[in-house]
């Protein structure tokens, strides 16, 4: 099995969706021209003849062409609208919210939206407080859209095939701190990886940790700390998609493991661990051997200096301590 | 440059298109069935049988009339929320509209959409958008579709004149301009956006000069209480998107009779009643109706009968609305995604537990 | 630098000394090792020897005079030296009981900052007067401690469902958890030694309990230094309940009519104790100087009033056994001990001890703790009397308890949380018997 970037991941989905189907297009910031703000895109303009309508460079007007990603979606075509990051599409909430999410029930099942909305999410390396956010639980919230979160190469290629060909607007958050990293991906056509369906990453029988995107790495450091220091093994469920959620996955890893901490690299207050908390107290509250413990970013606008960022973003070592503190595992 | 033509607002009305007669008569009746329709949908709002935010079209029917009849069916249009006459212009029937706003199942939104948000796929109308200025850049993107599939249907796309001081405006035009997208863009300017007035809001004088900005778009200003006018320039533009692959903005300048909605009186502190009665005098259906009769197409009498009729028709459609089934309780989660409800979301809500 | 003669314990079983004779007069020159006085113990009379050098610079305990173990008897110190504190210090311990070992300033800062410490922790430190105040703040021990704290068993979600389908009654396991809840693992653990839930007069099973030994806190230290220089070695302090015996009683009429055993309320209270000290393991503990021993088994102590003198046999691992055994072993031992037939390991080791004065027409009374317990209960008799109930007046049947705690071991509020499941136990006696 090649291993590949998670960049090169995304590229080969768009590649392979646009080949496949030609109502599929990209558009979005720098995408053709300069080959992707994150070279994400990298080498498909020339790929597809130069042709502006399958390859277009936007402006800078991410009100605009998102909603023009949803025209586009509703007349029957099926874009790939890139925001460089998600931190823009904040500009564009409205059509990502009231348009696309809501068109499919206000037609009365007429008009539906197959649009992909894709940027990186989360921080990355001293982007200061405005380029830094994690959006996942504020589009998470929403009914009508879908929201995927892959964590490796080959879930990042999976999910954004099974989002280009899906019905409704999903939104696929890839993280710019995830784009080198390397990793398996089958080498074959249709690598689908289904939406709403989350995977276990590592087994273990002490905790589970129910996490996605980057925090999944870190969750693996951690499973990894936490085994060697105390023995405890941890089982580590990367939820992949975040709506739907796949509760079925999390509540059968904690009906095994009888502990769970929930990790996502956003803010607590109202976030996507406070939703999976829920299911949890919910549907297994009778096998929690311990009160679910959370693990975020600390409640925060991300500062800039190196080692406040540092601070602020759930490592590992967050992680590892909530694991000992579902397990009763004295405090360090 | 933009191309910019005038059309002077107190002009006065044109002379008729040299249009067969027949084709007058139903132009007059449409805008008839528009007026009976709305004081139809006002009453049935005060009964109580319509709910929530609801905006009448009375005094901008010529708009309607002059813009839509004439497109053809693979054309579409996107349009606001005060655009009830406009699913009727589409050829929408008045029992669905009316049923829709009743919020029941033979609603052309199922019920689930309302007087705001009105669709028929099969009439290639798209709504029905009821955040101010959010569908024009959705005009531009079926307008993408049409240049990416080299087809030469157009979109027209309409609004109020509020929409003409919104980023997405610009944003739209910009790109519809920049590529070539075959939309009409319409504002049915009729001087407020809600309680504003236009004026004091726009830091321009004529809204139609906000089009000189975008290369390649043609832009005019027209009499929107005429609907010979309308039409002229409708044609116009549409034959402009069609043939030339440019997007168009037509300013139609027009009066509301009503308030902004249900909610609002017809006047209120932001203008004068005398402004109102003033502007009826220009009513958009009997001054049309005066020049077919002085053409001898549509006589006063023959008039009255098309009202009863069209009376009936929306006595109808009421009645039709009212008898249609309220949706059912399970429909709640239906039409939110194209594939079946996520299982994980509505387990947790609680929905079947409160229904038992 | 002075230091005080103290009466010293000289055997297990000793709780106080009667000083027979000075063997030094005040002023006469003393060097470690030498004999000072002459004490009769319990068992015999042995010499106390001084800890110190110097002069005997006074006599605080007269010839003849008894003390409690660990009071002061006479000061120690160089010829010259200034001991009007520590005489002072040595006055003003509780009259009879007082104790203090070396007073020394090192300690007593220490103590202080602990005492800050405590503080700090918004906890008081611990006074003298070993009443509730100080002690209702007091945590109720760690992870090993008490998962009824409160009155309310904590327990997880899935250690009660676990306990739920194995029949495992999680009263009698120990949670290791926060606050002393009860987990996953302490379930695993109680299945494993098999403490399934007993049947009505079985045996109780195999003992939910573990030796352990947990290490003093610092507030816990100060807590014992400050109370043992109040009132001796063993500071006790009395908490004194009065219990409805109306059911037990009934009970026991019942028991005695079918079965061919005659039960008596001192097995009632034996079983009842045991039951009790289960769910309270700090109850049934020690002191030992650096550390508190927490009990791996109830072993109870009855007193028993010989011609001699009291003696006070064990009824060792009361915890596993159920009424009948516990009627049975009790009356066996008491038999024997008013025959003088027990062997010394069959009186000594006990872990609690009662002393039931009731049938002696006592109403109620303090015991003396006999170390290292940490508590004696003393019962006094049962008797009819007239009590408010839900506003009505009624005739009840009621018996007055006195707990006399170690409060290096025991603070108010656990003790008094040990006398509210006693008194449960006997005011519901079914519970106890299930």
């Amino acid at each position: 099995m090649p291993s590949i970037t998670y960049r090169e991941a995304l590229n080969q989905a768009h590649v392979e969706e646009m080949e496949r189907d030609d109502s599929v297009f990209l558009m979005g910031e720098e995408v053709g021209v300069y080959d992707g703000a994150y070279k994400v895109s990298k080498g498909l303009l020339d790929h597809f003849d130069d042709s502006q309508w399958r390859v277009r460079d936007t402006p800078i007007a991410e009100y605009g062409f998102s909603g023009i990603g949803v025209g586009a979606a509703m007349a029957g075509l099926r874009p790939i609208v890139e925001f460089m990051t998600w931190n823009f599409s904040f500009l564009a909430f409205d059509q990502v919210v009231n348009s696309a999410a809501k068109m499919y029930q206000m037609s009365g099942g007429q008009y539906n939206v197959p649009v992909v909305f894709r940027a990186p999410g989360g921080a990355a390396l001293q982007l200061g407080s405005q380029h830094s956010q994690c959006p996942d639980p504020w589009y998470s919230n929403v009914p009508g859209l879908k929201v995927v979160a892959p964590a490796t190469p080959r879930d990042a290629k999976g999910l954004l095939k099974s989002a280009v060909r899906d019905d409704d607007p999903v939104l696929v958050i890839e993280g710019e701190l995830l784009y080198n990293t390397k990793g398996e991906v089958p080498d074959e056509d249709d690598l689908l990886v289904p939406i709403g369906e989350a995977e276990v990453k590592r087994e273990g029988s002490d905790a589970t940790v129910i996490c996605h995107s980057k925090m999944v790495l870190q969750a693996l450091e951690a499973a990894e700390g936490v085994l060697e220091e105390h023995g405890v093994d941890v089982e580590v469920v990367d939820l992949r998609t975040l709506r739907p959620l796949d509760v079925d996955t999390v509540i059968e890893s904690v009906k095994k493991t009888n502990r769970a901490v929930v990790v996502e690299e956003g803010w607590p207050s109202a976030g996507i661990g406070a939703q999976v908390v829920d299911d949890i107290q919910r549907e297994a509250f009778d096998w929690l051997d311990a009160p679910v413990a959370r693990v975020s970013g600390l409640d925060v606008p991300m500062p800039y200096a190196r080692n406040l960022e540092k601070l602020a973003f759930p490592s590992a070592p967050y992680i590892e301590n909530a694991i000992e503190k579902v397990c009763y595992i004295e405090d360090r | 440059m933009a191309t910019k033509e005038e059309t002077p607002h107190a002009a006065g009305h044109r002379d008729l298109l040299d249009l067969p007669e027949e084709e007058h008569r139903d132009l007059l009746r449409q805008m008839m069935l528009y007026r009976r329709f709305e004081e139809k949908t006002a009453e049935s709002y005060q009964m109580g049988k319509i709910g929530g935010f609801c905006h009448l079209y009375i005094g901008q029917e010529a708009v309607a009339a002059g813009g839509i009849p004439q497109l053809e069916e693979r054309d579409h249009i996107v349009s606001a929320y005060r655009e009830h006459a406009h699913a009727l212009a589409r050829g929408m029937s008045p029992e669905t509209v009316m049923a829709e706003l009743y919020g029941r199942v033979d609603g052309c939104s199922k019920g689930k959409g309302g007087s705001m948000h009105l669709f028929d796929r099969e009439r290639n109308f798209m709504g029905g958008h009821a955040i101010v200025g959010a569908h024009l850049p959705i005009a531009a993107g079926v307008g993408y579709r049409i240049r990416y599939r080299e087809e030469d249907s157009v979109v027209l796309c309409l609004f109020g004149d509020s929409v003409m001081n919104i980023g997405s405006l610009n944003e739209s035009w910009n790109m519809a301009a920049k590529w070539g997208l075959p939309v009409v863009y319409i504002c049915e300017n009729n001087s407020y956006g809600m309680g504003t007035e236009i004026d004091r809001v726009a830091a321009v004088d004529e809204l139609v000069d906000r089009a000189c900005g975008y290369d390649g778009m043609h832009a005019t200003a027209v009499d929107g209480m005429d609907v010979m006018a309308m039409r002229e320039a409708t044609d116009e533009a549409v034959r402009i998107a069609r043939e030339e692959k440019r997007p168009s903005f037509i300013e139609a300048r027009c009066y509301r009779y009503m308030g902004h909605s249900m909610a609002d009186p017809a006047h209120g502190t932001y203008r004068p009643k005398d402004e109102v009665d003033e502007e009826r005098e220009n009513d958009p259906i009997l001054s049309y109706l005066e020049r077919l009769d002085d053409a001898g197409i549509v006589s006063q009498d023959e008039y009255d009968e098309m009202d009863e009729e069209v009376i009936d028709e929306v006595e109808a459609a009421a009645e039709f609305a009212d008898e249609s089934p309220k949706p059912d309780p399970e429909a709640v989660y239906e039409d939110i995604y194209s594939d079946a409800f996520p299982h994980g979301i509505d387990r947790r809500d609680g929905f079947r537990d409160a229904l038992e | 630098m002075a230091t005080k003669v103290v009466m010293a314990q000289l055997s297990p079983t000793m709780e106080e000394g009667r000083l027979v004779e000075w063997k030094l007069e005040e002023g006469d020159e003393v060097a470690q090792g030498d004999v000072v006085a002459e004490i009769e113990t319990d068992k015999a009379n042995m010499d106390v020897e001084s800890m110190g050098e110097g002069v005997l610079r006074k006599r605080i305990v007269g010839e003849g005079e008894t003390v409690p173990v660990g009071a002061t008897i006479g000061v120690i110190g160089e010829a010259d030296e200034d001991i009007s504190d520590l005489l002072e210090e040595i006055e003003s311990e509780s009259a009879g009981a007082a104790a203090a070992e070396s007073g020394g300033e090192e300690e007593l800062a220490a103590a202080a900052e602990a005492g800050a410490e405590a503080g700090e922790a918004g906890e008081e430190p611990a006074g003298e007067d070993g009443g509730e105040r100080e002690t209702a703040g007091a945590p109720a021990a760690g992870a090993g401690g008490p998962s009824r704290g409160d009155g309310r068993l904590r327990a997880s979600p899935v250690a009660r469902r676990m306990a739920e389908e194995k029949g495992l009654d999680l009263s009698r396991v120990e949670g290791s958890g926060p606050a002393g809840r009860i987990i996953k693992r302490d379930v695993e653990e109680a299945l494993e030694r098999g403490a399934e839930r007993p049947a009505a007069g079985a045996p109780a099973g195999p003992s939910p309990l573990r030796e352990e030994r947990v290490e003093l806190s610092q507030m816990r230290k100060t807590i014992a230094k400050r109370l043992s220089q109040s009132i001796g070695p063993v500071p006790h302090y009395y908490l004194t309940r009065e219990i409805d015996m109306g059911r037990a009683l009934e009970l026991r009429a019942e028991l005695n009519e079918r079965g061919d055993r005659s039960v008596g309320v001192n097995d009632l209270l034996l079983k009842a104790a045991a039951e009790a000290l289960v769910r309270h393991p700090e109850i049934n503990a020690s002191w030992d100087g650096d550390a508190i021993v927490r009990h791996g088994s109830v072993d109870l102590g009855i007193a028993v009033a010989i011609d001699e003198g009291l003696i006070t046999p064990v009824l060792r691992d009361a915890e596993t056994k159920g009424l009948e055994q516990i009627s049975r072993e009790s009356g066996t031992l008491i038999e024997r001990a008013r025959e003088r037939d027990l062997q010394p390991e069959e009186y000594q080791g006990a872990t609690f001890s009662i002393s039931n004065l009731g049938m002696m027409g006592i109403d109620e009374f303090t015991a003396v703790i006999n170390p290292p317990e940490a508590a004696i209960l003393a019962v006094g008799k049962t008797q009819e009397k007239p009590v408010a109930v839900d506003g009505e007046l009624e005739i009840r049947k009621r018996m007055r308890v006195t707990m006399s705690c170690d409060h290096r071991v025991i603070d108010g509020a656990m003790g008094a949380r040990f006398l509210d499941t006693f008194t449960a136990m006997l005011e519901n006696p079914l519970e106890m018997l299930t």
